[in-house]
């Protein structure tokens, strides 16, 4: 990033390397709060832990990292919102490719998904326990209901303000559905289908990972949330900032790979 | 074609819809007394409709409506006073905001939901951790929404404002602030979506508050039918807010 340089400056005849202002403001930002943060937990002002100092929050960093358990975890968890992904993606697609491929189904069970797209998909927990159980299923589930959407609307979207020219064109190359929908339909849709992907990608660790807090025995979910009643603060402080990263860091991948702007 | 033709094709897709919707819980009603489904894993539908009475009466839904509400209510002014602000302070000073904008951004995509056990901790089981929880969530998107709907604003308004010598207040009052306001509802309406979607996803895991605790209690009584009709209720009231802050944005942008 070019802001984020150290840029070379010539001040008073001589080359003075300079820091750029806002790498600066970053950088003494980060100092900031940190220093804040340890002066605050020093302080006594709140119960003991509830601001670990950064000491043992950093020491808690290096046990998980080091710890096999851990990544154990990290992989169901990881299990869990790849197939929920999998599953909620394709049937999105296909519910996409339908609506957004009919006017008149489009207009008759879009506004369902279009209404029922933000509501807290958490609250259907109690049912996919019914459904699949208390193991792994029923996250899979709840994350696959929460990234179906997403997916569904933006390839409907798509589908609508797709050029019509290469509709034309693949029928008039007498093109069968399946060729028209790998062919056609499926790379000029690439872009609304990445980015539907990548806001359901999000959706899916949110609604995987509080199943998981709710009601498990696995997962990084179940770690942050046995941390909290076991009270072991940097632990859990750990967990959030170990998860935050790795959101942040793959919901960037996703955006780079449905190659549109900067993350977000 | 004429008049009623019309009208009657118009009418298709909602009939389709509905028509489809009233198949698949006939279907449902019919798989479950054929005993094909267990009746205590999906309730039959023609329980759920009185279910949604029995709440209504017993559980005092109104209530448990009126608290949610209320703690979405207490984000949105949060959201609107520190969100709204925070966003004017960064599009009046550049370099913040170019130190900024990219961290807010990147903080819209994490899951900070994930953090109320943390909120949990700091303010205790009650309400003022779902009321942060909601606004912690949100307030991305207003912040971001008030840089883009300030930094909008067309230069020649601005430069019409400088030619009648207008103060940097009455700049900012007369014309930055009502050019940007479409926008900044844009953003504030996602972040009480985002606030009203977390407060009612907190309330149901930390079992504590308005709707979200009704659904956890009835689904640990097994009361299926009840549960089944409680989410109704949270999806109703979700589009309900949902389309009403939509025609307030249309009223607003009438072009979008």
């Amino acid at each position: 990033m070019a802001e984020a340089r150290v840029v070379g400056q010539s001040a008073a005849g001589g080359r003075r390397p300079r820091i750029d202002p806002v790498h600066g403001i970053r950088i003494v930002t980060v100092l900031l709060i940190l220093v804040g943060w340890e002066l605050l937990a020093r302080s006594g002002m709140l119960f003991r832990d509830v601001v670990p100092s950064l000491v043992s929050i950093g020491g808690a960093i290096g046990v998980l990292l080091a710890d096999a358990d851990y990544y154990r975890h990290l992989g169901w968890t990881a299990f869990e919102i790849l197939v929920a992904l999998a599953i909620g993606g394709a049937a999105g697609l296909v519910a996409g490719l339908i609506l957004g491929g009919s006017r008149l189904l489009g207009r008759a069970f879009e506004p369902y998904l279009y209404y029922l797209g933000p509501t807290p998909k958490i609250i259907f927990f109690p049912i996919m326990i019914m459904w699949f159980g208390v193991g792994p299923a029923s996250k899979i589930a709840l994350g696959t209901i929460s990234c179906f959407f997403p997916i569904a609307l933006s390839t409907a979207a798509g589908m609508r303000m797709m050029d019509p020219v290469l509709v034309r064109v693949g029928r008039s190359f007498r093109a069968r559905r399946r060729q028209m929908v790998t062919k056609i339909y499926l790379p000029a849709l690439r872009q609304p289908i990445m980015n539907g992907v990548r806001l359901g990608f999000g959706i899916a660790v949110i609604g995987t990972l509080l199943a998981e807090t709710k009601l498990s025995n696995r997962g990084i979910g179940f770690l942050i949330i046995n941390s909290y009643t076991t009270f072991d603060m940097p632990r859990m402080y750990a967990l959030l900032i170990l998860l935050f990263v790795l959101a942040i860091g793959a919901n960037a991948l996703v955006g780079r790979l449905a190659g549109g702007d900067h993350p977000r | 074609m004429t008049m009623r033709a019309r009208k009657a094709r118009d009418l298709r897709p909602a009939a389709l819809g509905l028509g489809a919707l009233a198949c698949a819980l006939a279907a449902q009603e019919i798989v479950i007394r054929l005993g094909l489904v267990n009746r205590f894993i999906v309730p039959l539908p023609s329980e759920i409709g009185p279910a949604f009475v029995r709440i209504i009466v017993q559980e005092d839904v109104l209530g448990r409506f009126l608290m949610t509400a209320g703690e979405a209510l207490a984000a949105g002014l949060l959201l609107a006073l520190v969100g709204i602000t925070s966003g004017i302070v960064l599009y009046r000073v550049n370099l913040l905001r170019r130190a900024y904008e990219t961290w807010i951004a990147a903080f819209a995509s994490a899951p900070i939901v994930l953090m109320y056990p943390l909120f949990l901790v700091i303010f205790g089981r009650n309400a003022m951790t779902i009321v942060m929880m909601g606004f912690a969530a949100a307030l991305p998107p207003v912040i971001l929404k008030t840089i883009e709907g300030l930094s909008a604003t067309r230069r020649v308004h601005v430069n019409v404002g400088r030619a009648f010598k207008l103060t940097q207040r009455q700049l900012f009052t007369k014309i930055l602030l009502p050019s940007a306001l479409p926008t900044i509802f844009v953003g504030l309406r996602l972040g009480l979506i985002f606030a009203l979607i977390n407060i009612v996803g907190v309330e149901f895991l930390i079992n504590f508050g308005g709707l979200g605790q009704l659904i956890n209690d009835l689904a640990e009584r097994y009361d299926l039918p009840g549960t089944y009709a409680a989410i109704g209720f949270v999806v109703l009231v979700s589009i309900v807010f949902f389309d009403v802050t939509e025609r307030i944005e249309r009223w607003l942008r009438p072009g979008s």
